[in-house]
């Protein structure tokens, strides 16, 4: 029973967006295909949380296990609530003309297709097959990203196809070098690329080959987690974008990103010769971190700002799963859970202040909780949220990662909360700039059209004070066999 | 393995390398688009005697994606491109040819140093296979930074994306499933470089890179 179960959540998972994709193409009206773009979402929402208690014997293409069931409900939960957020959002860029109705039936097929690439690179045992769908979903975003066609979109999008493809080369490169380790103990074929068997049988590759083919898929999927210093599209594609697409850049594909990385870290892990590949990630995440948190202080446009704040939260989870272990690993997976959720509803909220001010300028915004008290506040506690203040799930992340990293090594402990401080304060003095201040606006937005950002803060909320124990279990476990 | 089977392929890798270089300092555009017909027709040429000499059926139809698609196709329509755009003129370097070139031996240098001892237990087969491929790799690259164009960005990235399947070829038994979609995603690609070229020119008259980086909000 619990087979059939399994097997058919992860068909599900795969074709509903497949199905979505062609039923979206051909739907001229908005108002049938944004209803439908929250109906599919919803259901592979559905299959993806099957997955959670009914896992589908690996193959040697797709495979479940606890670590990317953390990954794929997360991701299926925001996919979720950005397609309720963005149907408003695009009745409102239509209304406006920013958009027009063939730019919105090809937004959302990309949408969707956008959600089959993610599942696939997820549940893929393949890494070639992994490679593939994280490709494709760099070219679906890259299409979403310059969709406005403004000067400064397509700019954005170039600027992060070009980035972007040759971080998926030198990512390729790195799979291929892999497979050149793998051929010699697994044989010529199929089996040489599926995952499980690459880290059973790891401990027999040539170590030379495998410290080589990381660095390069460090390089290479680290372009798309954004990790410095290959990180210089991410700002712009955020702040180009519609803002649904930067919550799901920020929510969804820069996780994937680094769970490909991870997949070929616990590769690394099975073999006794390699180099570490944790200090390499250490160093990129704590660079990232800091960097990032000294360039909030100088943006000027709300959601390259929170793009950047991305970027940071990034580099806290890659300097977690690098540093490794269990407790690390745990507040890894945790801190990429929560700033998920937190990221998104940010993203959500700011959405609705650029269409509501007409800007993103951060110096045109001001008094947001007196022009539209319920905006305001949300977005105030959210900011407080990715800031890392109690009683919010961010802060019990990092305080477990602080706490963990004192154990391990104090040095480097002491620099990751110089650079959670930074990104902090900076946090603080630009929210606080736009959420206060006199002015004499007032805005009228319908409460449910927050319920999505409210619902994220909800739960980042909960697992702040109180994370039910079955979810510890299961983080618990996927942070074993992370390594 | 005998050892002329080897030497041919040797011969085959090495003369992309070769072609690399010829696309590295061709500054004029319809010149560039030949040569990276000949880039890809080498390729092709490269992957049908791996898969002659491998018995690997599979490998002929990479090698007949290369001919067709990369060798004729592509340079067709980017040729159509360039002539309506009015730029088959000349390229700016941003550094001169000399430095360029120097610069291109010194990363086919770094390549055998870097891959030659790291394959050691691999056959001498794969191993030269791959020193040549990450060699083409990052001549690709080179060229993408080297170049401000659009259009010769796009070369340069097609030319590294060979450089990939000249090394995915190489290696032995690879699966089928992985040659077939970097053929495609190079089609994908594609398209959504041409889109975006017809669309850049839409608003800014031009395809030079430096009028977009002109045009960005956050650096002024």
């Amino acid at each position: 029973m619990n087979v059939s179960v399994g097997t058919v959540a992860l068909a599900g998972l795969l074709a509903i967006p497949s199905l979505g994709i062609v039923l979206l193409a051909v739907i001229p009206n908005y108002r049938i295909a944004a209803p439908l773009n929250v109906i599919l979402c919803a259901v592979t929402l559905v299959s993806a949380g099957a997955l959670y208690s009914h896992r589908p014997e690996p193959s040697l293409y797709l495979i479940v296990d606890d670590v990317n069931t953390v990954f794929l409900i997360v991701g299926a939960l925001v996919g979720f609530t950005t397609s309720v957020f963005s149907a408003g959002y695009i009745a409102h860029e239509l209304q406006t003309r920013r958009l027009r109705s063939r730019d919105v039936r090809f937004y959302h097929a990309m949408y969707q297709l956008l959600m089959f690439a993610l599942n696939l690179a997820l549940v893929s045992n393949n890494i070639g097959l992994m490679w593939v769908a994280i490709e494709l979903a760099t070219l679906t975003t890259v299409m979403m990203v310059g969709i406005y066609r403004t000067s400064a979109a397509l700019e954005a999008a170039w600027k992060y196809f070009i980035l972007g493809s040759v971080g998926i080369a030198l990512a390729l490169f790195g799979t291929i070098l892999v497979y050149v380790a793998a051929e010699g103990r697994l044989g010529e074929g199929m089996p040489a690329m599926a995952w499980d068997r690459l880290a059973a049988h790891s401990a027999g590759f040539d170590p030379a080959l495998l410290n080589l083919s990381f660095v390069f898929l460090l390089l290479g999927y680290g372009t798309k987690v954004g990790l410095v210093p290959v990180h210089a599209w991410l700002p712009d594609a955020h702040a180009e974008g519609p803002t649904p697409i930067s919550a799901v850049l920020s929510g969804l594909l820069l996780n994937v990103a680094l769970f490909a990385l991870l997949r070929f870290k616990m590769i690394m892990a099975g073999n006794p010769g390699v180099i570490s590949p944790g200090p390499m990630m250490v160093t990129m995440g704590l660079a990232s971190l800091i960097f990032a948190g000294l360039m909030i202080y100088r943006r000027r446009d709300i959601k390259r700002m929170f793009a950047y704040s991305s970027i940071e939260h990034m580099g806290i989870i890659t300097f977690a799963f690098g540093l490794g272990g269990p407790f690390a690993n745990f507040a890894g997976l945790l801190q990429m859970a929560m700033h998920s959720l937190t990221k998104s509803g940010i993203f959500f909220g700011v959405g609705y202040v650029c269409q509501l001010e007409g800007t993103q300028q951060i110096a045109d915004i001001r008094g947001l909780t007196h022009s539209q008290p319920l905006l305001g506040w949300l977005l105030l506690l959210s900011v407080i949220a990715i800031a890392g203040l109690p009683p919010f799930g961010i802060f019990t992340s990092e305080f477990l990662l602080v706490t963990s990293t004192f154990a391990v090594a104090p040095w480097l402990a002491i620099l990751l909360v110089v650079g959670l401080m930074i990104a902090f304060s900076a946090l603080m003095l630009r929210i606080h700039g736009m959420a206060f201040g006199a002015t004499d606006k007032h805005y009228s937005l319908g409460a449910y059209r927050l319920a999505p950002m409210a619902l994220h803060l909800t739960l980042v909320a909960i697992a702040g004070v109180y994370l039910p124990g079955a979810i510890v279990a299961w983080f618990r476990h996927a942070a074993i066999l992370l390594g | 393995m005998n050892p002329f089977d080897t030497n041919i392929a040797h011969l085959l890798a090495g003369s992309m390398v070769l072609v690399s270089f010829l696309l590295l300092y061709q500054d004029r555009m319809l010149p560039l688009l030949n040569i990276f017909a000949i880039h890809a027709c080498v390729l092709a040429c490269s992957v049908g005697w791996q898969a002659y000499v491998q018995r690997a059926p599979h490998l002929f139809i990479t090698a007949l994606i290369a001919l067709l698609f990369k060798g004729v196709m592509i340079p067709i329509a980017l040729r159509r491109i360039v002539v309506r755009l009015g730029i088959h003129r000349t390229i700016e370097n941003v550094v001169s040819i000399g430095p360029t070139m120097l610069f291109g031996i010194a990363l086919v240098g770094l390549s055998i140093i870097v891959m030659l001892p790291v394959t050691q237990s691999a056959d001498t087969f794969v191993r030269e296979d791959l020193a040549f491929a990450l060699s083409v790799v990052l001549l690709g690259f080179l060229m993408m930074v080297m170049r401000r164009n659009a259009v010769s960005q796009v070369i340069g990235f097609m030319s590294l994306e060979n450089g990939l399947v000249l090394a995915a070829s190489g290696a032995r038994g690879m699966p089928l499933v992985v040659e077939i979609s970097v053929g495609f995603s190079v089609l994908i690609a594609f398209f959504v470089v041409g889109i975006f070229l017809f669309r850049i020119r839409e608003r800014f008259d031009t395809v030079d890179l430096q009028a977009l980086d002109m045009a960005r909000g956050e650096s002024t």
